[in-house]
């Protein structure tokens, strides 16, 4: 029996660059976030892949990053 | 927070009321100094967490102070009611004349603290309740004014006491009443509360309990004046490990709240249930349909998905469950998704397939769509508020039969 | 009709600025619910969603300039006694008590002053109550339109320990096209400021209602003093009663807790079995099942 943690089995987060490398974007996302899964790194925005499934789906992230460039997937919804 | 008797005893004691020069020991040796510096017959008490103490020989007499380390030695070796002693007293041998019976208890009914006198101590209050009604003198106290003497009077002389007898009992029963509102107790007790020959009153034997909600605000005492340490819970109940390990999870995330039990449970189906008045109600439906629960749970306050994850990974690893019925009463706060989310996780990281594993999931309320959109994805049987809690707990039954027959 | 609110009823909201306050406001007034202020030492000036917060019960008061008829407190149970208090000496009649694990001594002398006071307290530990369609004050029932699916407007009063069963058992009430007069989650402490029997004359003098429901629970003495005042009053109103954790019973489970802190086994009256005796003999149906509550009501009121 395995008994491992498993990351974004339900949710993920897709960042395109440059909004990726943006360290002022990160700053933002961060703080918008409730449930911890951005982190801001010098180099921009760093997902934690251990939070990924926390997400409440209240798209406070999509709003703060410029238009289309962050998209919260639903891994359980058909494409 | 129950209290030991050598506590109790201080505790009276700082409220002004008389008690005996006791002292409290761990050894047979240390008995036998406080017995010769008190020089006279001694009354040695088990120091432990249950009453009846005389009945089961935990309270000896001794003439000597080589008797004293006797019987010392005997009670701290002896188990009461399942309870070991932390040491004993050594009291005075006091010249009773007559003993009476104080306490203050919560009248929920009255919303009110509740002072009882009798002048029949000693014995069981209950049975002198039951036997001799009219020698119990009963009186609530304000939860707003001041406790004044003579409330405490009244109760006592209702049960005939007069002469100097009431009038020496009367502050001692109004300053356990005093004592019982300011220490935020829900039981104070003294029995007995001894006449002796030369006419005073003393506290021969004193119950504390404290609320455990305001043990925050009662530091002083529980801490300094009384040096009990923060982890002494008092708590006689032997936590097992599916019980310890949920309550880990629930610390570790102050996001909603997990509870799980699982003493008197050894059953087949494990539980994923909530909240408080939901869990009770689904667990008598399990039982009630044939159904062998391996556990009571608790989800409320809007949980994480790790922590509902945590919760029901807890409860899939206990030996002998096959499945786990995830069921709720209808949610405001707790987010059905995010339930859904947790436990089929909880599945997954198992190696197990959630469609086979939740017998039933059964949680209307708040996010039901989004919850239902991933209970669709992973092929788990749910359903909505048009089936009763005991017809969903009934279909987790059914299905876990279901498998055993085949 | 209902009892203790109606449309016009106005409240505030001590506590407003926290997490769990600041959406229960935004639910009250989805949901059509008069909320004509906030209170939070030291936040004055502020707004949540559009509710204007004041420093004191008596700033929000004279800002309102007439009588306020409601309170819902939520602060940490270390503040609670002095709001409740404060809301009371303002002249605040109903005060409804979330907050949780409050030292029963506190909870007796608030519910002292609220009777010298002329006031009334809902909880602690509650959710609030709710007239369908009308006003909700409190969690109860979740967002509004959560809200409106399991409370429909209707004759059966519901009064429960368990803030979650209240909506439970008033869901199946709606869907059983009985429907709710008011439901009122009372509270799960050893101590609440309105037990059953203190709220079966409202619903006694409140024409809509037909039919009471209870939910109950192990533990206390709540249930005996409904069945006296049953057995005393020679009620109109038919009592359908729910008992949950009869497994508590089981020699097994002795010396254990489960649920609301009120929830505690004192002594033999306390136990389900005892008072489920105890209601029966009172002449309220006592129902076996969760799902037996609709049809037992209707069975009483013979419709
Ligand atoms: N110091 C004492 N002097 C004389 N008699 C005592 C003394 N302490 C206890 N006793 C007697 O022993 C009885 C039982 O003691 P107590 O402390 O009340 O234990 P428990 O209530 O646990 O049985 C008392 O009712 C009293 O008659
Ligand atoms: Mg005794």
């Amino acid at each position: 029996m395995s008994n491992e943690t498993m990351d974004g089995v339900f949710i993920d987060i897709e960042l395109d660059e440059p909004a990726a490398s943006d360290p002022e974007l990160a700053k933002k996302l961060e703080e918008v976030c409730t449930v911890g899964i951005f982190k801001a790194t010098e180099s921009g925005t760093e997902i934690i892949a251990g939070q990924l499934d926390e997400c409440v789906l209240c798209y406070l992230c999509e709003q703060a990053a410029p238009e289309g460039s962050l998209r919260i997937i639903k891994k359980y919804e058909d494409q | 927070m129950i209290f030991y008797e050598y506590e109790a005893r201080r505790i009276v004691e700082a409220a002004g009321i008389p008690v005996t020069r006791y002292g409290f020991c761990q050894t047979p040796e240390e008995a036998r100094k406080i017995a010769e510096e008190i020089g006279g017959p001694t009354v040695i008490k088990s120091q432990v967490l249950t009453g009846g103490r005389m009945k089961a020989g935990g309270v000896k007499f001794a003439d000597t102070p080589d008797e004293a380390a006797q019987y010392a030695e005997e009670i701290l070796k002896l188990e009461i009611n399942g309870h070991m002693p932390v040491g004993v007293l050594v009291d005075p041998k006091a010249e009773v004349k007559q003993e009476y019976y104080a306490s203050v208890v919560w009248d929920s009914t009255a919303k009110k603290p509740l002072m009882l006198f009798s002048d029949m101590g000693g014995i069981d209050i209950e049975q002198v309740a039951e036997e001799h009604p009219d020698h119990v003198g009963r009186g609530h106290i304000s939860n707003l004014l001041p406790v004044g003497d003579y409330e405490a009077k009244q109760v006592i002389a209702a049960t005939g006491v007069t002469g100097s007898q009431l009038n020496r009992a009367t502050p001692i029963l109004a300053k356990l009443a005093r004592l019982f509102r300011e220490k935020d107790m829900i039981l104070a007790e003294i029995n007995p509360l001894a006449e002796l020959t030369d006419g005073t009153f003393v506290a021969l034997d004193a119950h504390m309990e404290m609320e455990a909600e305001a043990e925050g605000r009662q530091k002083q005492l529980l801490r300094k004046d009384l040096g009990i340490a923060e982890e002494d819970t008092r708590d006689s109940y032997v936590p097992s490990e599916f019980e310890k390990n949920v309550k880990e999870i629930d610390a570790a995330d102050h996001r909603g709240v997990i509870q799980g039990k699982d003493h008197g449970f050894e059953g087949n189906l494990g539980l994923v249930i909530g909240a408080g008045g939901g869990s009770l109600t689904l667990t008598d439906a399990v039982r009630n349909q044939g159904g062998k629960p391996a556990n009571y749970s608790e989800i409320g306050g809007n949980p994480s998905v790790a922590k509902a994850c945590g919760l029901a990974k807890e409860v899939l690893k206990k030996d002998g469950v096959e499945k786990i019925a995830v069921m709720m009463s209808i949610v405001s706060n707790t987010r059905v998704d995010i339930v859904a989310r947790g436990v089929i996780k909880a599945c997954l990281e198992l190696g197990k397939d959630p469609a086979e594993t939740i017998a039933i999931f059964r949680i209307p309320g708040a996010w039901e769509d989004e919850g239902n959109k991933i209970l669709d994805y992973y092929g788990v049987e749910y359903c909505d508020r048009s089936v009763s809690l005991w017809d969903a707990a009934g279909r987790a039954v059914a299905k876990i039969q279901e498998g055993a027959g085949a | 009709m209902s009892i203790l609110l109606n449309k016009d009823t106005t409240f505030i909201v001590q506590g407003i600025t926290g997490r769990e306050a600041v959406n229960l406001t935004k639910e009250c007034l989805d949901y059509g619910s008069k909320i004509v202020g906030g209170v939070t030492p030291g936040r004055k000036g502020r707004e949540v969603h559009g509710v204007p917060v004041f420093d004191t019960v008596e700033q929000a008061v004279d800002n309102h300039g007439s009588q306020i008829d409601g309170s819902i407190v939520t602060v940490p149970p270390g503040f609670t006694k002095d709001a409740v208090i404060e809301a009371i000496d303002n002249g605040i009649k109903l005060v409804v008590v979330v907050t949780e694990r409050i030292p029963r001594g506190d909870v007796a002398e608030m519910v002292e002053f609220a009777e010298l006071n002329d006031a009334r307290i809902i909880g602690p530990n509650c959710l609030g109550l709710i007239v369908p369609e009308v006003c909700k004050m409190g969690g109860i029932g979740g967002p509004a339109k959560d809200a409106s699916k399991s409370y429909k407007p209707g004759v059966v009063g519901v009064m429960s320990r368990s803030g979650g069963m209240t909506t439970e058992i008033s869901s199946s009430l709606t869907a059983a096209g009985l429907g709710v007069s008011t439901a009122v989650s009372i509270g799960g402490d050893a101590i609440i400021g309105s037990t059953y029997a203190e709220l079966m004359p409202y619903f006694e003098a409140d024409e809509e209602t037909r039919a009471i429901v209870i939910y109950t629970e192990p533990g206390g003495r709540m249930e005996a003093q409904l069945a006296d005042w049953q057995a005393e009053n020679n009620s109109r109103l038919p009592i359908v009663a729910f008992m949950a954790g009869k497994f508590m019973d089981d020699e097994s489970m002795k010396g254990m807790t489960f649920g609301h802190a009120g929830t505690i086994v004192e002594g033999k009256e306390d136990s389900a079995t005892e008072k489920i005796k105890r209601l029966e003999a009172a002449g309220i149906t006592v129902v076996e099942r969760i799902d037996e509550i609709p049809d037992a009501v209707k069975e009483r009121i013979g419709s």
